[in-house]
Order: C-alpha cells, then sequence, then structure tokens
C-alpha cells in the first residue's frame, strides 16, 4: 500500500491532529484573553474529519499491518464519535467561558479525545485498541477535572482516574493472555488461531481473558459492576463533558467491545453473549432502580446512562445472521446508539441552560420551566419521551430495535426484562416532566435564557430524535449495511 | 543454579511489593518500590530479555519512581506516618485479590502455551526492534503514544498550574 493511499484511509485522524496542532499554535500566538475563535476552530476540524470520514463509506480494507481497518462498521462509529464531539464543543462554549480561562487547550484536549475514539471505532488489532483507550481515557480524566477550583470536579476526576487506571491493568492482563496463549495481537489472527482448534488450550484462558477484557470495556461503558465511578464522575465534571462521555467515549467502548468479541473471539460466542446477557440484565435493573432514588439531575442521568448501556448490550447479545429480518443485533446496538446520542445531549443541554441560569442542577428546581421557558421545556420533554422509549421519538426505534433482536433470537427474558424496566425508567423521566408542566414555578423566577450555540443543538438534538424517530428508514439501512463485523461470525 | 536465582529474586520482588502496600509510611513504600522494579528487571534478564531489564531500569527506577518520589515529598501530609494505610475496606479488598491469584493460578497452570517462543533472539535485535517501530505495522501505536504524550503534557501543566 503506497503512503498516499495511506494518507488517504487515515484522513479523517490526520485532519483532527492538524486541529489539535493548530489551536495549540494559535494559542500560542493570540495574546488576548478571549480566545473566542477555540471552540470554532475545533469544530471546523472536527467536521472536516465527519465529512471525509464518510466519503470513506463502502470501502472495507485493513491496512498498517492490519493494525486499522476502514470500515462501513468504522465509518459509523466515527461519525457518531465526531457527531458527539462536535455537539459537545457547542454545549461547552458558554458553559466554560466564565469558568476557565484555559479554553484553547479545553477545545484542543476535546479533539484529542475525537482523534482517539475514531482510532478506536477503527482499530482491529489489540495493542492499537489499548492505546486508543488510553488515549482516550486519559484525555477524559483530564477534561472531568478541568475546573480545579471546583471541589466535586476533583473529586470525580481522582474516582475517574482511580477506577480508569484499575480497570485497564485488569484488561491489559486479559490482553497478555490472549497474546500468551495466540502468539498474535491481530484480531482476526486471533479468531483463525481459536477456530485452528486448541479446544484444552481456549476453555481455559479464553473466558478469563474475557472477563479480564471486559473490566476494561465495561468501565469505558460503564456496564455493571465497572460503573462506581459515573454518578460521581457524571456529577462533578463540568456538565457538557458529563454529556460528552454518555455519548462519545461510550459509544467508542461498544464499538471496542463488538469488534474485540465479535472479530477475534467468535468461537467463544455462546460464552461470552452469556456473560454479557448477565451484565445486561444486573446493569439495566440497578442503573434504573437507583434513578427512581435520585435528586440531582446528572446523577439522575448517570445513572439513566448506565441504564441505557445495559439495553444497548441486549443488541450486542442477540446477534443474528439472517438477512431477512431488520434486526441483526449489531444494528439494534448501532441504531440505539444514536439514538441516544442525540436525545441524551439534548437532555443535557436543558440542563447546562438550566445551571447556567440558576446555578442549580436539583429535580426539584425544574418546577414550573414550563411557565418560565416554554422554548426549553417542550423540547426537554420530547428528550424526557425519547429516554423513556415513547413512540415517533428515536428512543422508541432503539428500544424496538434491541428488544425486537432478542425475541428474534428468542431470547425472550431479555427482552422481558428490558420492557419492564423501561416501565420502572418512565416513572423517573415523568418526574423530572411532573415538575416542569405541572408544579407552580417559585416567585420571580424568570425565564431561563439559551445562548445561541446552544440553540444550535437544541435545534439539531429535537429534528433527529423525530427523524430516527418518525422516518427510520434511512437509519435502518445505514446501520444494517454497517454490520459489517457479523461477517466472521 | 538458575533456579535458586530466580527464588531468590521472586522472594525480594513479592516480599518488597508486600512491604510497599502494608507499609504506613508512603515514602518507604516509594523506596521498596524501586526494590520490587529491580527485582522484576532481573527476570527479564533471566529471561534473556537483556534490553527490557535495562529498559525497565531506566524508565521505572529512573523516571516513574523518581517522580513518585517527587509527588510524595511536594504533596502535603502523605509522609505523616500517623496516616492510616488501611481502611475498613480491607478486608474484602484482600479477598477478592486472594481469588484474583488463585484464579490466576489455576489459569497459568492449566493452560498449554503452546505459543512457546522460537528459538534465540538475534545478535542485534534491538536494531530490529528499532526498525520495526518505524515499521508499517507498528508506526501508527507509534505516533498514537506522541499525542498521547502531548495531550497529557498540557494536561498535567493544566492541573498543576498556579491557582
Amino acid at each position: 500500500m503506497t503512503l498516499a493511499q495511506i494518507i488517504e484511509l487515515l484522513l479523517p485522524q490526520l485532519i483532527l491532529l492538524i486541529t489539535v496542532l493548530a489551536i495549540f499554535i494559535a494559542d500560542l500566538a493570540d495574546t488576548r484573553k478571549e480566545k473566542g475563535w477555540a471552540p470554532y476552530l475545533a469544530l471546523a476540524g472536527i467536521l472536516a474529519a465527519l465529512i471525509t470520514s464518510s466519503l470513506h463509506w463502502g470501502r472495507e480494507v485493513s491496512f498498517l499491518g492490519n493494525m486499522m481497518r476502514v470500515d462501513r462498521f468504522s465509518v459509523f462509529f466515527n461519525g457518531v464519535v465526531l457527531a458527539a464531539s462536535a455537539l459537545s464543543v457547542l454545549l461547552a462554549i458558554s458553559y466554560m467561558r466564565p469558568r476557565t480561562p484555559y479554553r484553547a487547550e479545553f477545545y484542543a484536549l476535546l479533539t484529542v479525545v475525537a482523534l482517539a475514539m475514531t482510532l478506536a471505532a477503527g482499530a482491529s488489532n489489540i495493542l492499537m485498541i489499548y492505546l486508543a483507550m488510553e488515549s482516550i481515557s486519559i484525555t477524559s480524566y483530564i477534561l472531568v477535572g478541568y475546573l480545579r477550583q471546583d471541589a466535586k470536579a476533583n473529586e470525580a476526576a481522582i474516582k475517574y482516574f482511580l477506577y480508569g487506571a484499575a480497570t485497564s491493568a485488569m484488561m491489559l492482563y486479559g490482553m497478555s493472555l490472549l497474546f500468551g496463549i495466540s502468539g498474535t495481537l491481530d484480531l482476526t489472527g486471533l479468531a483463525d488461531f481459536f477456530r485452528a482448534g486448541v479446544p484444552e488450550a481456549s476453555r481455559w484462558i479464553a473466558f478469563p481473558a474475557m472477563v479480564l477484557l471486559l473490566a476494561g470495556f465495561g468501565f469505558k461503558t460503564a456496564l455493571v459492576p465497572f460503573h462506581q465511578w459515573s454518578p460521581d464522575t457524571y456529577e462533578g465534571a463540568p456538565t457538557p463533558v458529563t454529556a460528552f462521555l454518555s455519548v462519545g467515549p461510550k459509544a467508542a467502548g461498544f464499538a471496542i467491545l463488538m469488534r474485540v468479541f465479535i472479530t477475534g473471539l467468535p468461537r467463544f460466542y455462546t460464552d461470552w453473549a452469556a456473560l454479557l446477557a448477565g451484565i445486561s440484565i444486573v446493569t439495566m435493573t440497578l442503573g434504573n432502580l437507583v434513578a427512581l432514588r435520585q435528586s440531582n439531575i446528572k446523577r439522575m442521568l448517570a445513572y439513566s446512562s448506565i441504564a441505557h448501556a445495559g439495553y444497548i448490550l441486549i443488541g450486542v447479545v442477540c446477534l443474528s445472521l439472517s438477512t431477512t429480518s431488520p434486526f441483526n443485533g449489531v444494528n439494534s446496538a448501532m441504531i440505539y446508539l444514536l439514538a441516544y446520542l442525540f436525545t441524551n445531549v439534548g437532555a443535557f443541554l436543558t440542563v447546562i441552560a438550566f445551571e447556567e441560569a440558576t446555578g442549580s442542577t436539583t429535580i426539584a428546581d425544574y418546577a414550573g420551566l414550563m411557565k418560565r421557558s416554554p422554548w426549553l421545556a417542550v423540547p426537554m420533554l420530547v428528550f424526557l419521551l425519547s429516554l423513556t422509549g415513547i413512540p415517533s421519538t428515536g428512543g422508541f426505534i432503539g428500544k424496538l430495535f434491541v428488544f425486537g433482536s432478542a425475541i428474534q433470537v428468542q431470547f425472550y427474558l431479555l427482552a422481558i426484562v428490558g420492557i419492564i424496566n423501561s416501565a420502572i425508567a418512565a416513572f423517573y423521566y415523568l418526574n423530572v416532566v411532573r415538575y416542569i408542566f405541572f408544579t407552580p414555578a417559585p416567585e420571580q423566577a424568570g425565564p431561563v435564557p439559551v445562548p445561541r450555540p446552544l440553540r444550535w443543538v437544541l435545534a439539531i438534538c429535537l429534528i433527529m430524535t423525530f427523524f430516527i424517530g418518525l422516518y427510520p428508514q434511512p437509519f435502518m439501512q445505514l446501520t444494517t449495511g454497517s454490520a459489517s463485523l457479523l461477517a466472521s461470525l | 543454579m538458575a533456579q535458586a536465582i530466580f527464588i531468590i529474586l521472586s522472594l525480594i520482588t513479592l516480599g518488597c511489593a508486600l512491604v510497599v502496600v502494608t507499609n504506613r509510611n508512603l515514602f518507604h513504600s516509594a523506596l521498596y518500590l524501586a526494590f520490587v522494579f529491580v527485582g522484576v528487571a532481573g527476570l527479564y534478564f533471566m529471561l534473556q530479555a537483556e534490553f527490557f531489564a535495562g529498559i525497565q531500569v531506566l524508565i521505572y527506577v529512573g523516571a516513574i519512581l523518581t517522580l513518585i518520589i517527587f509527588a510524595i515529598m511536594l504533596s502535603r501530609d502523605l509522609m505523616n506516618p500517623n496516616v492510616r494505610g488501611f481502611n475498613r475496606q480491607w478486608w474484602a479488598a484482600a479477598i477478592v485479590a486472594g481469588l484474583l491469584f488463585v484464579v490466576l493460578a489455576v489459569v497459568l497452570w492449566r493452560a498449554p502455551w503452546p505459543a512457546a517462543p522460537v528459538g534465540e533472539p538475534s545478535a542485534d535485535f534491538i536494531a530490529e526492534l528499532g526498525q520495526a517501530l518505524v515499521s508499517p505495522a507498528y508506526v501508527l501505536p507509534f505516533e498514537v503514544v506522541s499525542i498521547l504524550l502531548l495531550a497529557a503534557l498540557v494536561g498535567s501543566i493544566l492541573i498543576a498550574r498556579e491557582r
């Protein structure tokens, strides 16, 4: 493969790298304090990377010694994580301006995470996967603890870091077991090795290795029992970073989880599917039950985000090779992640706007938001209904796909637990709706202003939530086409 | 002979590691950690990975441990021997760690490890290693590490800056 071809395939990542360096250099050159250009430079780079990545649609190539792949799966996840990054940049503009003088670095580091996530989406070698995950994690720790004068942010960053370091060490041990037995770090090489036989070896190594790998993947995607960091981190982190963590690194974590298990360990499908099914049930149930008791909206959304990871996992478990049905498991997880991206960013947007205006993240303070700011309250209603999974919203299509894939492979238990959990979740989502619409606002409470970048995000999230919910056909085709991984099963 | 050296090295490494986690004085723990790192380097040496033994000493003892000691000396109250090294959950942690040890020991014992290394390493393998780092297969991870380092540098300055 020539250098030009490699550059062409790595163009999204190169654009992001150039953006990062451009922000650093321009930051040094610009002696003024304002740095108002920084978010827009980051945004331009991320959007350019998104466009160049989309142009790779339809390609299926491995390059650089099978270190990376550009396939429909990676292009889809590049789209998800870059969209998450772009929306988070817009969310951060008004939030970060009064809180820190070091804004240019913030957007540069956010772009580094975006770069690491695109590497994670395409990595097809265990070494590359580990590096991509560590880059996401280490840069995210910095973003979480960015507001150093805030004690809660410090606690959030330290908890995130300690959990991340411990789970990543466990994951690395699992990776070393896989390398020790197979002598290869390449995922397809790994699959070939296990397919060739050696059943005794595979049993003794593969299962513990998968459990250890899951520690790392479960940390990134906030699956029980690797979720304990997430409520404190989500509560303490700057809210745009929380929104980002709940959609960007989570999607990247699922991309890695699916690629490693489906491409690298397809021979042990029954083992890991059983393991993941158990984790999915515990994750959904625990996330939803604890979310019921939360009075802080960021903590509530953190637990709800844990529960959503459980729903997404149903899709990863219930794989099906049938080409006639609309659900194949992988596409269910993908469409869920896509719908969740716009819905959850939308919900966090309201939290940010409200926090800007009142300084509060308590659910009870949302009382009478309908009277105060109908333009914020009605979209929030849509996002909460989408998180609940009410028809005509994107969240419904996501739930339809994951539960559909469970019913398709006759894994009824997962579908039933998922549906019961959706009903439980309705309580705490609609509790917020109750405060917004049916509780009187406190006296002298004025309208909640929404800064202009937040309005753009609001419009995008609202349109996409309805678009996925009302006209899902293009997204169904997109995700079904992206499920190219399943060929290796 | 090799067996005896291996056992002595392992005992030193494990014993010092135990002191690292049980010692009350964080500064002493850091010093014992140096012995752990050197012991691991000795194990690498016995596995004919002399280069990695050197790297282990250079990076872990030379750089990381120095950083740890700086961090301890620059932080308030970390050297206070009255700060307890254990909390109420130490026994739970000990049980989990013990279970993990049993599981891993059984795994390592029972697995047949078919991918044993083949032959002696070539004479100028350090040159080969250097070339491999910039070969098509490993150049991307190599560059990604540099980006990560840049981000980590910027981040650590931001976190450690003056208020």
